[in-house]
């Protein structure tokens, strides 16, 4: 069993000149890193980490743009066999006090050694550090540059396969406090059986313009193809949404082979890149686009492809996964050596009786994304509120065990026990199986997805709380979905006793800003509603999906 | 020209708000309020693409440039008198 520093080293002794991976910036022609160049890189990190006193199996965060220093710091973690845990970089809009709330309370959980930032933000990791583990602030503009790599300490080499490799952390103030703790075998596991899921061989390429702190960008999108000797072509999610047609011009260029997508980005390309941004692109050469990580629709693909196709997309190419940081990355996968299956279900059985009985196309239909079979390590079974399988056609929680589950919810007993039952990971995600294919129809918990991030009702709750004029306590966050986008729009409901139109559009305002400046996403629509208005539960909790149902109802979209 | 920032303004509200009671204040910012989210920068970018006749480059849509009227303003302006 090889460590991932074990593989790198590998890869460079095998074949140093080769290039490891493209970098594409906008305003910058494309960087190539060849393995050598990586390596010392990397190794530059390794060296700085160990001169400055953090010892291996320390936790490092790194606060670093999309870029080379993110991925020289992530790899020389690795190799100095330090723990990394890439955080996403602070955004135009989001608010640095907030920013730097969530660090702290992020340090606090995970009790992090070091930090890597850049010199411009090291003013405000300072004061987040105050009070915390943290030792060291690490300055990638000073790190020394290191072209000889052999009295490089890779540490990671003598540690042991089950021992951490790195931590994933999702988005969202509830969210950070879980550090998704991964080993070098889970990963390894995880990769070889992915690799076959998916028939990647030596000649594929893999574009992506994932960011590195979610599971996607970094399994699919970084460490697979580096670790498997893909070549990589890395686009930042910044420069992408800004330009979509970035995309589809760097898989022409470089004849991409594979590429990763969450729902929304199927519309996004459709809807937002001009024919004058598609001159001269040929998307021949990709034989999967995959979507994962937010609800799949095939009405996005069908818009997709209808765009595309004229532009060399093959309708074969159009390919589902199902996937979850706990797993490493794939729990399944569809559209390989056969379409994705579309099951159409009866709507109201599946709303009502929670069943997914085959239906005739037509208005009663409801057509569902198969997200394909289970990859070869990993099993899944659906099952009801006491364990129990439940029959095939029937919804119930999607439960998996796996040799690439996560080792632990890092410095979190508490929420790694709760998270498994008799040995099976509980994912809160619903679904039913049909034809030994998996389907997902929703999640046990309420929790919002956009754009692919996962966000939590109540961080969006608590953030308008805390603002005078809403009556306290009495706020509701829901996502709706938005045919158009692809994704889920966010709606915020807040009760208030303001009684004046103008005083309830500016608190309205207020919210609206509050929220977009302390979470990760963008609020849709604020309503304020007069006391009274929202339902509640008979244990006197605000009931988010009743509210939903009756904003629905009163505002149809 | 007209008057661009009304034009631009009544474009946002209506278009990619969908709040047309909303005013927008000439200074006020845009991205770095969260006003705007990176999905809809496109869309303000495409529209005075189309509008005014300027090409916009990816790289100008971010704070410095893009994140009021009246920068926006001057942009266009600065385009235009270039060509």
């Amino acid at each position: 069993m090889n460590s991932l520093a074990k593989i790198l080293l590998d890869t460079n002794e095998k074949y140093p000149l080769k290039p490891a991976l493209v970098l594409q910036s906008a305003g910058h022609s494309d960087a190539t890193l060849t393995n050598r160049e990586l390596i010392q890189g990397a190794s530059a990190y390794a060296r700085a980490l160990q001169e400055n006193g953090i010892k291996p199996d320390e936790v490092v965060i790194i606060v670093l743009q999309h870029g080379q220093d993110l991925i020289f710091a992530f790899w020389g973690c690795i190799l100095y066999g330090a723990i990394p845990s890439i955080m996403p970089f602070l955004t135009e809009k989001l608010s640095p006090d907030h920013y730097r709330q969530s660090l702290q309370s992020l340090f606090e959980v995970i009790q992090p050694a070091a930090v890597i930032t850049y010199s411009d933000f090291e003013s405000e990791i300072h004061e987040a550090i105050e009070n915390t583990t943290v030792r060291l602030i690490l300055i990638a503009e000073q790190i020394p540059v290191v072209t000889d790599i052999n009295n490089t300490n890779c540490f990671s080499l003598q540690r042991d396969e089950n021992s951490i490799a790195l931590l994933q952390h999702s988005s969202g103030t509830t969210g950070l406090q879980k550090g998704v703790a991964l080993s070098h075998r889970a990963i390894m596991n995880q990769l070889n059986s992915y690799k076959n899921a998916i028939q990647l061989n030596q000649n594929d390429v893999i574009v992506s313009w994932l960011p590195l702190y979610h599971d996607m960008g970094l399994i699919a999108g970084f460490l697979m193809p580096i670790l498997m000797e893909n070549l990589l072509v890395m686009m930042s999610p910044f420069d992408w949404v800004k330009s979509p047609g970035k995309l589809f011009q760097a898989i022409t260029k470089y004849q991409g082979t594979l590429v990763w997508l969450p729902n929304f980005a199927y519309n996004f390309c459709t809807q937002k890149i001009r024919d004058k941004d598609l001159t001269g692109v040929n998307l021949s050469s990709l034989r999967a686009v995959i979507n994962c990580s937010e609800p799949m629709r095939n009405q996005s693909h069908e818009m997709f492809l209808q765009r595309f196709h004229p532009y060399g997309l093959r309708a074969e190419a159009l390919s589902t996964c199902y996937a979850m940081a706990e797993n490493v990355f794939a729990v399944s996968q569809g559209g390989i050596d056969q379409p994705v299956s579309l099951d159409w279900v009866n709507r109201l059985a599946l709303i009502n009786q929670q069943k997914a009985y085959p239906n005739e196309i037509n208005e009663n239909a409801i057509c569902m994304v198969s997200a394909g079979k289970p990859i070869e390590n990993t099993q899944v079974k659906v099952i009801d509120a006491h364990g129990a399988l439940v029959p095939e056609r029937e919804i119930g929680e999607i439960a998996i065990q796996s040799d690439c589950m996560l080792n632990e919810y890092y410095k979190r007993p508490d929420l790694t026990t709760l998270a498994f039952r008799d040995g099976w990971y509980l994912t809160g995600d619903l679904g039913y199986i049909a034809r030994g294919e998996l389907y997902i129809t929703g999640r046990k918990k309420d929790l919002i997805i956009v754009g692919g991030k996962n966000i939590y009702p109540q961080d969006l709750e608590q953030i308008a709380n805390n603002i005078e004029g809403v009556y306290p306590g009495r706020v509701v966050a829901f996502g709706i979905f938005n045919e158009k986008l692809g994704t889920e729009d966010v709606i915020l409901i807040s009760e208030s006793e303001l009684t004046e139109n103008t005083l309830r559009d500016n608190l309205a305002e207020e919210i609206r800003a509050a929220i977009n400046q302390s979470s990760d996403i963008t609020v849709r629509r604020v309503l304020i509603v007069p006391r009274g208005w929202l339902l509640k539960t008979s244990s006197g909790k605000i009931a988010r999906s009743a509210n939903r149902e009756k904003y629905l109802q009163e505002f149809p979209v | 020209m007209d008057d661009p920032i009304n034009e631009i303004s009544f474009y946002i509200v209506n278009d990619i708000l969908k709040s047309p009671h909303k005013i927008l204040k000439p200074d006020e910012p845009l991205i770095s309020s969260g006003i705007l989210d990176s999905f809809h920068l496109v869309d303000l970018a495409l529209y005075i693409e189309d509008r005014f006749g300027v090409k916009i480059e990816d790289t100008e849509l971010n704070r410095q440039t893009f994140d009021n009227l009246n920068q926006l303003y001057h942009l266009i302006q600065s385009k235009t008198k270039d060509q």
